[in-house]
């Protein structure tokens, strides 16, 4: 089954099915049921990083070095976790200004400068151009080795066929084609594509299945398991030494070090990654379940490299297949035909994914950041006059794709077979990691300006042509060797691959380096040496403060333009009946009946700005709205302070509000603070001249009557007796005063000894009715107990409690009347606490006495004719005594009716009181 | 400003955590001859700690606070 015939059919037919999974997307999107918009579909179509590389290639790499394939998926993993803070925040600014690729999204945060948009295009081109190469040979490899079943063996080698002959030609220019038909199929005003992505992520299932279905096919069909390949490979000391290969075959821990970091930028700044991950981002939730989702992905579609590695190196006699193959010559050497073609059909899929994003997501900044902005520059092309631009773009668009292809197929002759498909998937990811200085610091850091960005930009990518792109030609001898190996003229100093001596890195690791400090240094440099001008300054806030924008960004344009003229600029570029509806909308938006009737203010310019920045990027939109709206020119100088002000406004008032409220809860904290100190005072005076005042009383009658004794001493007896009676009843009285106000002012002070104990109130409350039962004998008022059976224990001080039952209980039969009066005492666990009720149908308490009987020297009732018989310290005593237990003491009462004085305390939370808390329920 | 949240935290820190698995000297104690099931040790180890590094990614994402 494995015919030349029967291969293309089924290749064709996969393609009819990934362009029926695109139509479908397409006309669900249509219909605003997406159904990429899912974080599933999301994280799958992420998985357009793992590529021709990961499938051929990864297994190439393995069977040389071991785990050296691997940094490439744990740095994407650890950008991934991140991905919520760097992803979202990109995904924040690209939706509000409407960014349509990577160049756009540089261009735009250095002042919407189309120099950066340019130069950042041109790096991405050259740079990828050695990724598309891969894939090319990956595909057209695979399909001739798979034409040469059943014998196994390797296609002629690059650049010795006639170019009319060569499958990687044709496999270059069906590429294209298929490009074409799935992104330019028409303009769309936010550059979104979301039948390609449907597409791309159905790719990644297909990719994953081939390759799991492959890895175990190796793995339990062709060997006896895993065990059996490493056992069998650990016989033979070539592949031995790649079981621990750290620091020896898969070179230094800097290397992989240095992978690492590499993977970690290339899995955001490929500009397909950026597409797909950034672009193509329909929520920004989506990227929650993309941090452990997709990482799992690479996991899984890794899992079996190495098997297949070694399988592959055991199986074939050493040197007569390539290893990058062994992923499809495995299953082609048993005969395994329906495998085999599994395989070329994941391969297919994991080339053709790339190529698709990556030359679409080229495409869009060959048109927007570097096509455009020079036509509309080059007055002889008198583009600003044509009518409808709609259809140039796309053409552009389309040439762009078929130029990258070829692009991709020549450096294929030229530097194809020196290097292995990940090598030259490295030197990609090297020029990709040349973004990440300008792009990074350009989130988080609002100096960098656009002349530091494009010195970043210009001397990382010279530096890496030089170390990296320079070599890969000389080695394929298109470039003299002479200049790799003793360096141009002859300076050894400046040989590309040992960089002024820094000798015994590998090549990757070592233009990394000097990259890296070439343009950090730059950007930094650049950005320090100049202040930023004020367009810059605009978008640099914009950018770095994305977090705290709501809605649309502000907008520049101060000069008043009709809405027609900005209609039909709109319309030059996206169609004129597009552009209609687009302003037919936005006026319903406005609550204008028409366009005509709308102003053509700043808004709707700005509105302009953005339908035009979705489809030729933001440079070229705003040098075209420049054409038919004035841009009131603002001073330099006027703009930075707004600017400064505007952000240092925000910044300062954010800190005041803080600091202020901060100060309001201070001050009502002090306020309240003053009110007590006052009231405090204000009670310490009433007390003393309470005190004063009720030392006074008892202390004049015993004087009046001891001077009645004293100056008659022929008082009748029986008076004297009944004087001398009283003097002792007032001294009692007095020293009961006296005893209670030094027990509140050690309970106030805290001086007061407590001997806390576990306690049953039962006991307690029996104890209490039993001493006070002569009282309420003498005044003829019954007294009943309805007592629980069982109670918890509270933690108190027994003689203090039994002081508030005595007090509870004296007050009642105080207040009863003789004869009828009657007394209920109760008991009961109520929730966490135990709760006693002392209820008596005396006189009653009106309302707003209530609160009043428990300050200190408060007697109710009217003292002019009642002589109070207490001395007001009582039920203050006892309400501070339960609330020393942690307690409330508090009374229900009406005129008239009598009134319940209770109190509660909390169960003790002691063994004991558990134990008797159990026994009760 | 919003104060990061917890979540944030615990992400930052498994990013961290990451960093450190996979790279030396953690690589090196494991970059050694001997294998474990049959499996080299360090194949074990990359794997093992990557799927580790994923579900906890996971775990914290999904997971309630």
């Amino acid at each position: 089954m494995l015919q030349g015939w029967f291969v293309v059919t089924v290749s064709f037919a996969y393609i009819g099915l990934l362009f029926a999974v695109a139509w479908f997307a397409d006309r669900r999107a249509a219909q605003g049921r997406s159904i990429i918009s899912n974080a599933w579909v999301y994280s799958l179509s992420l998985a357009v990083y793992a590529t021709a590389w990961t499938f051929y290639g990864s297994v190439g790499r393995a069977a040389t070095d071991g785990v050296g394939f691997l940094p490439t998926y744990i740095g994407a993993t650890l950008t991934m976790l991140l991905g919520w803070f760097v992803l979202r925040k990109m995904v924040r600014i690209t939706r509000l200004n409407r960014i349509t690729s990577l160049a756009d999204f540089v261009a735009s945060r250095y002042g919407k400068s189309a120099l950066i948009g340019g130069v950042v295009t041109v790096i991405a081109v050259i740079g990828i151009l050695p990724y598309i190469s891969l894939q090319l040979k990956a595909v057209s490899t695979s399909f001739q080795i798979l034409l040469g079943y059943p014998a196994i063996a390797m296609p002629a080698k690059a650049g010795s066929l006639e170019v009319m002959q060569d499958t990687a030609f044709y496999v270059a220019l069906f590429m294209a084609l298929f490009a074409i038909a799935f992104g330019t199929r028409q303009l769309d005003a936010a550059e979104r594509h979301e039948g390609m992505v449907a597409a791309i992520a159905f790719e990644s299932l297909v990719k994953l299945v081939a390759f799991l279905a492959v890895g175990v096919y190796v793995a339990f069909f062709m060997y006896d398991g895993l065990g059996d390949i490493f056992a069998r490979a650990a016989g033979r000391p070539d592949l031995e030494v790649l079981m621990a290969p750290l620091g020896g075959a898969a070179g230094s821990y800097a290397n992989w070090v240095w992978l690492t970091i590499l993977s970690m930028f290339a899995i955001i700044f490929l500009p397909r990654q950026f597409q797909v991950a950034v672009i193509e981002n329909t929520d920004e939730r989506h990227l929650k379940r993309a941090a452990w989702l997709f990482p799992l992905y690479m996991l899984a579609i890794n899992v079996f490299v190495l098997p297949i590695a070694f399988g592959g190196a055991l199986h074939f006699p050493a040197g007569e297949v390539d290893a990058d193959t062994f992923v499809l010559t495995l299953p082609m050497a048993q005969k395994a035909e329906g495998v085999a073609l599994l395989v070329f059909i994941g391969g297919l899929s994991a080339a053709t994914g790339m190529v698709i994003v990556e030359t679409i997501a080229l495409s869009t900044m060959v048109c927007n950041d570097l096509v455009m902005p020079l036509l509309l520059r080059i007055r002889a092309f008198r583009l600003t006059e044509m009518r409808d631009l709609s259809i140039l773009l796309l053409d552009i668009r389309r040439a762009a794709i078929i130029a990258l292809l070829m692009g991709g197929y020549f450096y294929y002759l030229l530097a194809g077979e020196a290097y292995a498909l990940v090598s030259i998937g490295l030197i990609s990811f090297a020029a990709a990691a040349q973004f990440a200085p300008a792009v990074i610091g350009g989130l988080y850091w609002r100096g960098g300006t656009r002349t530091g960005a494009l010195a970043g930009l210009c001397a990382g990518f010279a530096v890496w042509a030089y170390t990296l792109l320079l070599p890969a030609f000389a080695k394929s001898g298109w470039l003299g060797v002479e200049f790799v190996e003793r360096g141009p003229f002859g300076i050894e100093l400046l040989r590309p691959t040992q960089l002024f001596g820094l000798a015994g890195l590998d090549q990757i690791t070592h233009a990394m380096i000097w990259s890296m400090i070439a343009n950090v240094g730059a950007y930094l440099v650049g950005s320090v040496i100049r202040r930023q001008s004020a367009a810059e300054h605009v978008q640099a806030t914009l950018f770095v403060d994305v977090y705290q924008q709501t809605g649309e960004p502000g907008s520049s344009w101060r000069g008043a333009t009709s809405a027609s003229a900005l209609q039909t600029l709109v319309g030059r570029f996206l169609g004129p009946a597009r552009a209609v509806e687009l302003f037919t909308a936005y006026a319903r938006l406005r609550g204008a009946k028409s366009v005509d009737e709308l102003e053509g203010d700043r808004d709707l310019v700005r509105f302009a700005e953005l339908q035009l920045a979705g489809t030729i990027g933001a440079a070229s939109a705003r040098t075209m709205v420049a054409t038919v709206a004035q841009e009131e020119p603002l001073g330099l100088e006027e703009v930075m302070t707004i600017i400064d002000e505007a952000s240092q406004v925000i910044a300062y008032s954010h800190r005041l509000e803080e600091q202020q409220q901060e100060l309001e809860a201070a001050t009502q904290e002090l306020k309240a603070a003053n009110e007590r100190l006052k009231e405090l005072d204000r009670l310490k005076d009433d007390f003393i001249s309470t005190v004063t005042h009720e030392l006074r009383t008892p202390l004049t009658s015993i004087r009046a009557f001891s001077e009645i004794l004293h100056d008659n001493p022929d008082l009748d007896p029986a008076e004297r007796q009944r004087f001398l009676g009283l003097v002792i009843r007032e001294s009692e009285r007095l020293t009961r005063l006296i005893n209670q106000v030094l027990d509140l002012a050690k309970i106030e002070s805290g001086l007061a000894e407590w001997r806390t104990a576990e306690l049953d109130l039962r006991e307690i409350a029996l104890e209490a009715v039993n001493a006070t039962s002569a009282i309420f004998k003498s005044r003829g008022v019954t007294v009943e107990t309805r007592l629980a059976a069982r109670v918890p224990l509270v933690l108190a001080d027994r003689d203090r409690l039994m002081q508030v039952l005595l007090n509870l209980l004296s007050n009642a039969a105080k207040f009863c009347t003789p004869g009828t009066g009657r007394v209920e005492v109760r008991l009961a666990a109520d929730g966490g606490a135990v709760r006693v009720d002392v209820q008596d149908n005396g006189v009653g308490i009106s309302r707003e006495n209530q609160a009043l009987i428990f300050e200190k020297f408060r007697q109710v009732g009217d003292t002019l004719t009642d002589k109070p018989s207490g001395t007001g310290l009582g039920l203050a005593i006892c309400r501070r005594i339960v609330g020393h237990f942690g307690g409330r003491l508090w009374v229900e009462s009406e005129p008239g009716r009598g009134s319940v004085f209770s109190f509660d305390l909390p169960v003790a939370t002691g063994a004991r009181g558990a134990e008797r808390l159990v026994a009760n329920a | 400003m919003r104060k990061p949240s917890l979540r944030a935290y615990r992400i930052v820190s498994l990013f961290l955590l990451g960093c450190l698995l996979f790279n030396y000297p953690v690589l090196a104690i494991f970059n050694v001859g001997a294998t474990a099931a049959g499996i080299p040790v360090l194949y074990v180890y990359l794997f093992v700690a990557w799927g580790l590094l994923i579900a906890l990614a996971a775990a914290i994402i999904e997971g309630g606070n």
